[in-house]
This record gives C-alpha cells, sequence and structure tokens, in this order.
C-alpha cells in the first residue's frame, strides 16, 4: 500500500464520473444519516442523566435502559455507515 | 487539490489467506475461544472454598456481571441462560479487543461472519424458548401485543412480523460488525493521516502530525470503551429478546 500525498490528475471517463457520483453520494448518505440518530442519543442520554440525577438509586435501572435506546438509535447511523462502506470504498 | 490515497478496504479488512478459508480473523476468533475457556477451566479447578483471588476473582466478577445484567432484563427464571450470555460476552468481548492490540490491530467482529452467525444463533433462540414457553400461543403473542383493536390488527401484525422475525436479527448483527468495523476505519485513517504527514519532509506537516496523532491517541483509547460496550449490548439485547419470548406479554415488545 503505497498512501501519497500529491497532485490528483483531473481525467474523467464515464468510469471516473460515476466513482466520483458515488463518492459524493457515500459522503452525504453518513453525514444524513447521523443527523437524526445524533438528536436521538443526545435526547436519550440527556433525559437518562437527569433521572439519574433525581434518583441516584435508580441509576443502575436506568443505565441498562439507556443503553438499550442508544442501541437502538444508534443501528440507524451505523446502516448509514455500511450504506457509506459500500458506496465510497 | 492534495489528495490522500486510501487503500482499499480489501487490503484493510483482509490478509492473505494462511490456509484456505483460513486466515487472521479465524486465528483471531479461535484464540477468543481458547483463551476464554481456559481462563474459565483454570478457575474452575480452584478451591471454592477459599477466599477467591487472581483468575478465580476476575471470572467471579464477571459472572456477577452478567448476572446483574440477567436480573435487570429476563428476571430470575433467566439465571439458566448464564452460561449462554457468559459466553456470548467473553467471546464478543475477546474478538474486539485484538482491535487495538499493537501487531494484530484487527478486531475479529469487524467481518460480517461473526456478528451474523452469532445474530442467528440468537434468532434461533429466542423463538425457541418462545414456542417452549407459550407453544403455540407464541406466535399470536408475537404478532398482536395485548388490547390491539381488532381493525389495527393486520397493520401491527405485519409491523410486529417484520420487526420481530426480520430487523432483530439483522440490526443485531449490523450494531456489532458496523461499530467495530467503524472504529478500525478510524484507526486506519488517522494513522495513514499522521505516518503521510510525518513523512512527508516538510517543517509544517510535522508540526501538523501531531494533531491527527493525538486523535489516533484519543480514538484507541476510545476503542478500548467501544469494545466492551458492544459485547454488553449485544448480551444485554439477547437477554431482552428472550425475556420478551418468555414473558406472556404484560408488556409490548421492544420495537426498532
Amino acid at each position: 500500500m503505497e498512501a501519497t500525498i500529491g497532485l490528483v490528475a483531473a481525467a474523467a471517463t464515464a468510469d471516473d464520473l460515476k466513482a466520483a457520483n458515488a463518492a459524493i453520494g457515500a459522503g452525504f448518505a453518513y453525514g444524513l444519516a447521523a443527523i437524526g440518530p445524533g438528536i436521538g442519543i443526545g435526547y436519550v442520554a440527556g433525559k437518562a442523566i437527569e433521572a439519574m440525577a433525581r434518583q441516584p438509586e435508580a441509576a443502575g435501572m436506568v443505565r441498562t435502559t439507556m443503553f438499550l435506546g442508544i442501541a437502538f438509535t444508534e443501528a440507524l447511523a451505523l446502516i448509514g455507515f455500511v450504506v457509506f462502506i459500500l458506496l465510497g470504498l | 487539490m492534495l489528495g490522500l490515497e486510501f487503500p482499499e478496504i480489501n487490503e484493510v479488512i483482509r490478509w492473505v489467506d494462511l490456509w484456505p478459508t483460513f486466515n487472521k480473523i479465524a486465528i483471531i476468533a479461535v484464540a477468543a475461544t481458547v483463551i476464554g475457556s481456559s481462563l474459565f477451566i483454570i478457575a474452575g479447578n480452584r478451591d471454592p472454598l477459599q477466599a477467591p483471588r487472581g483468575v478465580r476473582n476476575l471470572v467471579e466478577i464477571i459472572i456477577e456481571f452478567i448476572e446483574g445484567i440477567i436480573m435487570e432484563t429476563i428476571g430470575k427464571d433467566g439465571l439458566k441462560w448464564t452460561p449462554m450470555m457468559l459466553s456470548f460476552f467473553i467471546f464478543i468481548y475477546l474478538c474486539n479487543v485484538p482491535g487495538i492490540i499493537p501487531i494484530i490491530y484487527m478486531p475479529a467482529t469487524a467481518r460480517m461472519a461473526i456478528p451474523l452467525f452469532l445474530a442467528v444463533l440468537v434468532w434461533f433462540i429466542y423463538n425457541g424458548v418462545g414456542f417452549k414457553e407459550q407453544k403455540l400461543g407464541y406466535l399470536t403473542h408475537m404478532l398482536w401485543p395485548p388490547g390491539v383493536p381488532v381493525a389495527m390488527k393486520p397493520l401491527v401484525g405485519l409491523i410486529e412480523f417484520v420487526s420481530n422475525i426480520l430487523l432483530r436479527p439483522f440490526a443485531l448483527a449490523i450494531r456489532l460488525f458496523a461499530n467495530m468495523l467503524a472504529g478500525h476505519m478510524l484507526l486506519v485513517t488517522f494513522a495513514i493521516l499522521t505516518e503521510e504527514l510525518v513523512s512527508s519532509g516538510n517543517i509544517f506537516g510535522i508540526i501538523l502530525g501531531v494533531l491527527p496523532f493525538g486523535m489516533l491517541m484519543f480514538i484507541t483509547a476510545f476503542e478500548v470503551l467501544v469494545g466492551f460496550l458492544q459485547a454488553y449490548i449485544f448480551t444485554i439485547l439477547a437477554c431482552v429478546f428472550i425475556g420478551s419470548s418468555m414473558a406472556s406479554h404484560d408488556e409490548p415488545a421492544e420495537a426498532h
């Protein structure tokens, strides 16, 4: 594997165009897929912290449920990531 | 325009086959099995009447941790599932950890085969438990939570079927796989960036190279957490699925 920083020559054939569009699509796919789950996870974690601060003795139960909620929310972002890998690389 | 050549995906997550169909992933998985089981065999041979220390202490902590998860999600009936969940947890954790061990640097769960197999195993277990505990009533319980109006039954039944039968194992496998792959790709990206900037021979490059290196250190520390958390989440979700098949449905099933 030879990774190099250098000038990338611009030579656009049909295949290059397709690859470029796929790369752009991949970037958008992951970026858009991350918005919703990002808000969702923030909401879940924030509410869980609120609940724990109010009732520290229930912290264990709240934490379990919080991880469950995060896991379900995160799945959407991760599907976006898989699409990103499939399209982009 | 500056371009950074990223290695092919096949190069990042695959090595030379040592044997036909036996590559580094398989070695890591076998090592995880051997290390995990030998840990428990050694601990099991210690005298149980003495105060636990060393390996046995560690093993007892892990078992209590798993029992805590099961008590929270299934309840007392689920304690017979402790060995199964313990195996899931230990195996997934030991497969995740090589992702940050130098030289090896590959989480075995970053390939789809292992997460998919584990998820399908969980699928068979929770459906089997459902049929065993509730007989044929499992089918109706699975499709319609109690108290659904008759008019809504076709719609709810369809949604619950897709969610319970198709989406659950899929999401379970994808979650573990994509989390580990994402961590692995981040490590690769920042490692390449650091290497390129430092070896560019430019003074600015060397100074700037500190930034991705710091990020690399941070992500490595983060991966320690993620490796544990994904094993924990897989175990807890397997428990929740088994629990929802066991219960005669007082509470609605967990949906996606």
